[in-house]
This record gives structure tokens, sequence and C-alpha cells, in this order.
């Protein structure tokens, strides 16, 4: 008798692990981005992607539609390669466009995708041909003073 | 002076050789465990249970101060939003597992040295040993792996616990938006990486608290100041060995 409530007790310490286990991979961890969802997965070529890393979002219209794969160079095009893996419930026209966005003035950077007008749709393994690059903040600031400088040697002519 | 040295390495290398010896052998009459599973439960249900509520309480004081401190930083950045991320952050990689295994090595690891020392002073051990049975796999082995088995349950329910008091003080009582509590730290506490490694944190602390633990009892002179001794090094030694592991470990997993 007194080892079957011994059981009980031992059971609910061990349930009770599993319960705050469970807690902590569904409410404190993201479970979601383990997605269980299946993808299909597109590349795009971008001459910059700045501070892209992978496990970054991809956004349409603000919602989140899929996922950063991995991403590589090109040494023939001197091109990043991202894959992007994209939602299987979401279909895109074979020429959207991509481009590299940043939450926030310094935030984390994600893939913008913006659809175009075609009426077929992307399928595993196609290619997004317009891309825009990341906004490198230097390059930026030294276009700026660039242009800053020739207008003044405009003016001392 | 050099003999002197030359004795010290001597020595540390024997005991190094006889605890890894030992710890072997838990391993291997540890196997042969599974046919009597009750051995196991018992420990369990003295080692477990009966640290629930030291550890379900100090992760929740644990979780309410990191509330209030993590938020009196932010908010000097003005990002007090961030407060979740930072409390489950912290408790997941860190402060869930060293806290639970020191708090485990002073509730559980003193109380399994002084069982096994003092069952060594009433030369119950040797009395096992007498009618053919294997102290190790009798005595030894159920408790060590009761400790593998708890010690990451333990460190689990602290972290939950924390992360609870964590929401209880920044939400409800500071207000921060709960919104913003929970999706910030479901957007950068991963799975694996922060969870995960925390867990394998967990249950190394776990095999280091409870094998010196029972190293030490096991070891002790059989004497009550040999035992209350073992017991003393029991604490000093497993609480270092946490700390410097938790390093080697982090040093590890850092990316």
């Amino acid at each position: 008798m007194q080892n079957k409530s011994l059981d009980f007790w031992v059971g609910l310490f061990v349930l009770l692990g599993a319960l705050a286990l469970l807690f902590l991979a569904l409410k404190v961890g993201n479970m979601s981005s383990l997605s269980f969802n299946k993808s299909y997965s597109v590349i795009s070529k971008f001459d910059n992607i700045g501070g892209l890393k992978p496990r970054a979002a991809v956004k349409s219209a603000g919602v989140v539609v899929g996922r950063v794969g991995d991403i590589k160079f090109d040494d023939t095009s001197f091109q990043a390669v991202v894959t992007l893996q994209l939602d299987e419930r979401y279909k895109f026209p074979k020429d959207s466009s991509a481009k590299i966005l940043t939450a926030g003035l310094l935030g984390e950077e994600y893939i913008g995708l913006d659809p175009g007008g075609d009426a077929k749709t992307l399928v595993g393994g196609d290619q997004i041909k317009m891309t825009q690059s990341a906004l490198i903040l230097e390059n930026l600031i030294s276009q700026f003073l660039f242009s800053k400088a020739s207008e003044g040697s405009g003016d001392s002519k | 002076m050099i003999s002197q040295l030359g004795h010290g390495v001597r020595a540390w290398l024997n005991e190094m050789g006889f605890a890894f010896r030992t710890l072997w052998a838990i391993f291997i009459n540890g196997m042969g465990l599974w046919k009597r599973p009750r051995l196991i439960t018992t420990q369990l249900h003295f080692i477990g249970n009966y640290s629930l509520v030291i550890i379900l309480v100090s992760g929740l004081f644990v979780g309410f101060v990191l509330a209030y401190q993590g938020y009196y930083t932010l908010n000097r950045y003005g990002s007090e939003e961030a407060l979740g991320l930072l409390v489950a952050l912290s408790l997941t990689r860190e402060l869930g597992p060293v806290i639970t295994a020191l708090l485990f090595a002073g509730r559980a690891g003193t109380s399994l040295t002084a069982e096994i020392g003092l069952m060594k002073a009433g030369e119950q051990l040797a009395a096992m040993e007498m009618m053919a049975v294997n102290p190790i796999q009798r005595v030894l082995a159920p408790r060590f792996i009761a400790g593998l088995i708890a010690m990451p349950v333990l460190a689990i329910l602290f972290t939950a616990m924390g992360i609870w008091g964590g929401y209880l003080v920044g939400v409800q009582l500071v207000g921060v938006d709960a919104g913003a509590f929970w999706s910030q730290m479901q957007g950068g506490v991963d799975l694996r990486d922060d969870i995960g490694n925390g867990i394998i944190k967990s249950i190394v602390f776990g095999i280091a608290v409870t094998f010196i633990a029972i190293y030490q009892g096991y070891q002790a002179q059989p004497t009550p100041d040999g035992v209350s001794r073992a017991t003393t090094r029991t604490v000093v030694i497993s609480s270092l060995m946490v700390l410097w592991l938790d390093f080697v470990l982090t040093a590890l997993m850092f990316k």
C-alpha cells in the first residue's frame, strides 16, 4: 500500500516536469518556428544581403509567409544566393520581387516579398528574378558625403 | 620538495582513477537495474519530490528579482518590452540549470553523502558484501540514476517557475505589456539552442553532483567526524564543479 502512494508521488513529480517542459516549448520557445507545415523552396540572388541571417522571416504584406533557408555565395556572378522556404499554403505569382528590409531603424533584417501580376505561380526550385539589395548605412552615408562634396566644389567654381 | 610534489600528483592520480572506476562500476551495475525499478523510484521520491518545494520557491523568487532588475536596466534604454526575452533567456540558458544544481547539491547531495557515509560507518555496506549483495548495485547505482533523472526535471521546473515569476512581477506589478512580454520571448528563445542546451547542462550537472555526493559518501572515513567532513566536501566540490562545468559548457555552446 505504501509503495502505491510512493509511485503516485514519483509519477506526479515526473508529470510535473513534463508539463513544465511543454510550457517551455510552447509558451516560451517558439515551437511554431520549427514549422511542421510543408514548404517549397525558391532561390533569389542579391547583390548584397547586408546582415540577413538564416532563419530570418520572409514577409509579404507584413505577414510571415516563410523563412530564409540558407545563404550561399555564387562565385560566377559574385552574388549572394538566398534560399527562401515558403509555406505551401501561400502561392505567389512568378514575377514577384524580393527585397531586403529592416525592421525598425536598426532592427533585424528580413525579406519582403511583393507579388507581381503573373498568372503562373512560383513552384519549388524557381528563382525570383527581381531583387533589391539591403540598404547599407555606410554606403548611404558615403554617397551623401560624396554628393555634398561635389556640390561644394561646384560652388567654388 | 620534489618528492612531495610527486607524492601529491600520485595521490591525485590514484584518487581520480578510483573515482572513475567507481563511476564505471555504477554505470555497469546501473544497467541491470531496469529489472528492479522499485529501487530507483524509492530514491527518486527521496531525491526529487523532497527537493520540489525549495526548487519551486527559489525559482519563483529568482524570477521575481530578475524581472525587477531587468526592468530597472531596460527602462533606461526604453526597451521594457524585451523584459520577457531577458528573463526567459537568462533562466533557460544559465540560471535555471546552475542554481538548481547548487540547490540540488545542498538539498539532495548532502543527504546522499550522509546516508551512504552512515551506512559505511555502521558497517552496513560491509555486511551487504558478506551476504554477496553488491553494495554498488544495491545502494549506489539506484541513487545515481535517480539523481540523473531528478536533476533535469527539477531544472525545467525551476525555469518554468522563474518565467512565471517574471511574468507576475513584470506584467502584473510593473506593467509591461503582456503581449509584448510573451511575443518577444517567443521570438527570441530557440527551442534547441536555448532550451535544449539548458537541459543538456542540467543533465551534466546532475551526473556531476550526484556522483560527487555518492562517491564522497562511499569514500568517507567511517567515523562521525569523517561523515561530517565528507558532507562538507560534497557541497564544496560539487558547487565548484558545477560552476566550472558551466563555464566549459557555455564556452562550448557559444556561437
